[in-house]
């Protein structure tokens, strides 16, 4: 077993050191960050080779990347652009923790992002609870009723939904929740930000604002994941044991939710577990149409401004929380099968 | 050896007749996959006749019309004249859009941008990942090694989010945009080429090619790829269908289709803005991305079921 365990982190650790490598080299074809400064003034050639110096960028590749990987605190970095490295330098390096600074305001990305986070977090847990609890109901309940009218409009729901561009879902509910009700006299929601700056930062404001995207965001999911439940509900509806635990005379409810639900369940929180890291990606559309201040968001800024520092940090932390999840997963699943830990 | 393969061929390719056959008939037996067919049988037709059925050119703007009749207004609501519009005002089926062009032109040719979108990603994704995932799972080893852990790394990134970045690094466009997502569906077709690849690869039936003289690209394209083609067609048709949902959320971030081009996701993108004055705009091109994705999850979906020989009994 720790075998297996040590053995898997081993074969991760290759995995993270290819991402950053192909994160990398893909943010040094991303141009040059000194070229887009200064449309209206542009800096004087002079300036420009000093800031390029003292960002280090004069620097070759291999450089660049092991600063950027390992820091450069043991090495001496040209400070005022004269061209002699003489300053000793002060970045730890991705590493220790260290993602270098925003180029457009010289702010550590680690402490963008951390500041972003939060937000988005926040948003994802909400996300993920709603997924996990009406997937769940749904797919249950369809699999239960299999044929009947809910399951069958369910179904047709499930496909439209799974069919919903993203913008066209966020920008529907705005239209209907916050314009048409405020139309009709109706209490309506909030289309944009995280609470009212006239209100403050209330968790009931929040909580507000949270709802259009929180539903946008869920929708999708929720019409792939209980189509997925439904399928194992099924399966495991049909096996003998299920059978048995009727014959013996349980009532259907205990035999659903205790016998079959559980087993049927094991599967969709595996899915479940290695789709997390991937609900960022719908969070950059969302956030984006709601205007929440989270990761996504500062994703979509940073990609308009250059600012291949913040993309590379916020790559490379999704990249590491992908790593991690799928860890985790084989070795919960390890623990459950032990024929993974043989093969 | 001629001979023998020739025999051979013949009677993999009376097998693969039968196979055609048996699925077209339990593909139709679903409602759900004849209705897919239908939808995209009717995007076809459109994206087919977009320059006849258009009443006007998707680029230009009313000011361009010559004498034309009608008020010139941005984001006019839809005038339909069986709907009770004045027939003295020119029809605008959809309405006009945020640089005065008739909304329903740009939404037909829409539909040809982005079938070619759908089915130029995913066979661009398709070559390239059966030959990875063929040469993975054929050599093993090294290659195998090589080959899979790459793909592990695109694999680590939502989809979106690499095809966002690859899109900033060769800059925004339609072109670009498609080979992002290209490049990120890559890995799902290597896989499954490279698992069908690893199931059969020990067979009698290709060691006895083997020993009957074929060389490997026979052993390789002949005998042992023709196992791919199932699960490849069931992931390539909803393939297209995120392929066309990923284009038009970049077009919609600004990064795929530029104007003037008529696009989805880019038309959605520029008035989404206007959806409180304008909802037509956002609305129309968010259903046309909409009912394309459906009509290809459907159809991938029907097909799945039709070709997965553990379903035979149920049809």
């Amino acid at each position: 077993m720790v075998n297996y365990i040590i053995r898997r982190i081993l074969q991760s650790i290759p995995q993270l050191f290819l991402i950053s490598l192909v994160l990398f080299l893909l943010m040094q074809a991303f141009g040059d960050p000194i070229a887009s400064l200064g449309v209206r003034t542009p800096p004087k050639p002079a300036d420009r080779e000093r800031l390029r110096r003292q960002l280090g960028l004069d620097q070759p590749v291999y450089v660049q990347y092991v600063v950027w990987l390992a820091g450069n605190d043991w090495m001496k970095i040209d400070m005022d652009g004269d061209g002699v490295p003489e300053t000793p330098g002060k970045r730890l390096g991705v590493l220790r923790g260290d993602f270098g600074n925003s180029l457009i305001n010289k702010r550590p990305v680690s402490e963008l992002v951390t500041e972003r986070l939060p937000n988005t977090l926040l948003l994802m847990g909400v996300v993920e609870i709603v997924i996990i609890v009406f997937s769940l109901a749904f797919g249950v309940y369809s699999a239960v009723r299999q044929y009947s009218l809910f399951d069958n409009l369910f179904t047709g729901f499930s496909f439209i939904g799974y069919a919903m561009p993203i913008p066209l879902l966020a920008l529907l509910l705005m239209y209907l929740f916050s314009i048409n009700f405020k139309e009709w006299g109706l209490p309506y929601l909030p289309t944009v930000g995280m609470f009212d700056p006239q209100v403050g930062r209330t968790p009931g404001q929040i909580a507000l604002h949270m709802i259009l995207p929180v539903v946008s965001l869920s929708i999708i999911s929720i019409a792939g994941y209980s189509r997925y439940v439904r399928s194992s509900m099924l399966e495991v509806l049909g096996l003998d044991y299920i059978r048995t635990a009727r014959a013996k005379g349980l009532q259907k409810h205990i035999v659903v939710i205790r016998h079959a639900l559980r087993n049927a369940t094991l599967p969709f929180v595996t899915l479940i577990g290695l789709d997390i890291p991937f609900l960022l990606a719908g969070a950059v559309l969302t956030e984006t149409i709601f205007a929440w201040p989270g990761t996504g968001r500062l994703f979509v800024t940073s990609i308009s401004q250059s600012d291949f520092p913040v993309l590379m940090g916020i790559l490379m932390m999704t990249g590491l929380a992908v790593v991690f999840f799928q860890l985790v997963t084989d070795i919960a699943y390890s623990f459950l099968d032990p024929r993974i830990r043989i093969a | 050896m001629g001979q023998n393969t020739a025999k051979l061929n013949a009677e993999t390719s009376l097998d693969s007749v039968s196979l055609w056959g048996i699925t077209r008939k339990r593909l139709l037996r679903r409602k759900s996959a004849v209705m897919g067919m239908i939808i995209l049988g009717m995007l076809i037709l459109v994206a087919l006749t977009a320059h006849w059925l258009a009443p006007y050119d998707p680029t230009k703007s009313m000011l361009d019309v010559p004498d034309y009749p009608g008020k010139i207004e941005k984001r006019l609501p839809p005038c339909v004249h069986a709907f009770g519009c004045p027939e003295s005002e020119p029809q605008h089926l959809m309405g006009l859009d945020g640089n005065i062009r008739d909304e329903f032109s740009r939404l037909l040719y829409g539909a040809r941008i982005s079938l070619v979108i759908g089915f130029a990603t995913v066979s661009f994704s398709i070559l390239i990942g059966t030959v990875l995932g063929a040469l993975a799972g054929y050599f093993g080893g090294w290659v195998d090694n090589t080959i899979m852990r790459v793909m592990d790394v695109v694999l680590a990134f939502p989809s979106l989010l690499l095809a966002i970045a690859i899109v900033t690094v060769l800059g925004p466009g339609l072109i670009n945009a498609l080979l992002a997502i290209g490049i990120v569906s890559i890995p799902a077709y290597a896989r499954v080429v490279r698992g069908s690849v690893l199931s059969v690869r020990e067979m009698d039936y290709v060691s006895a090619t083997r020993s009957l003289g074929g060389n490997t690209y026979e052993i390789l394209f002949r005998r042992i790829l023709p196992n791919a083609l199932t699960p490849l067609i069931v992931q390539g048709t909803l393939g297209i269908a995120s392929a066309i949902l990923e284009t038009a959320a970049l077009s919609f971030l600004g990064l795929g289709a530029q104007h003037p081009t008529p696009e989805w996701g880019s038309m959605l993108g520029q008035e989404r803005n206007q959806v409180f004055t304008a909802p037509h705009l956002v609305f129309y091109p968010g259903l046309a991305i909409m009912l394309t994705v459906l009509a290809f999850n459907l159809l991938g979906d029907g097909l799945r079921d039709a070709l997965d020989p553990r379903l035979a009994h149920v049809s």
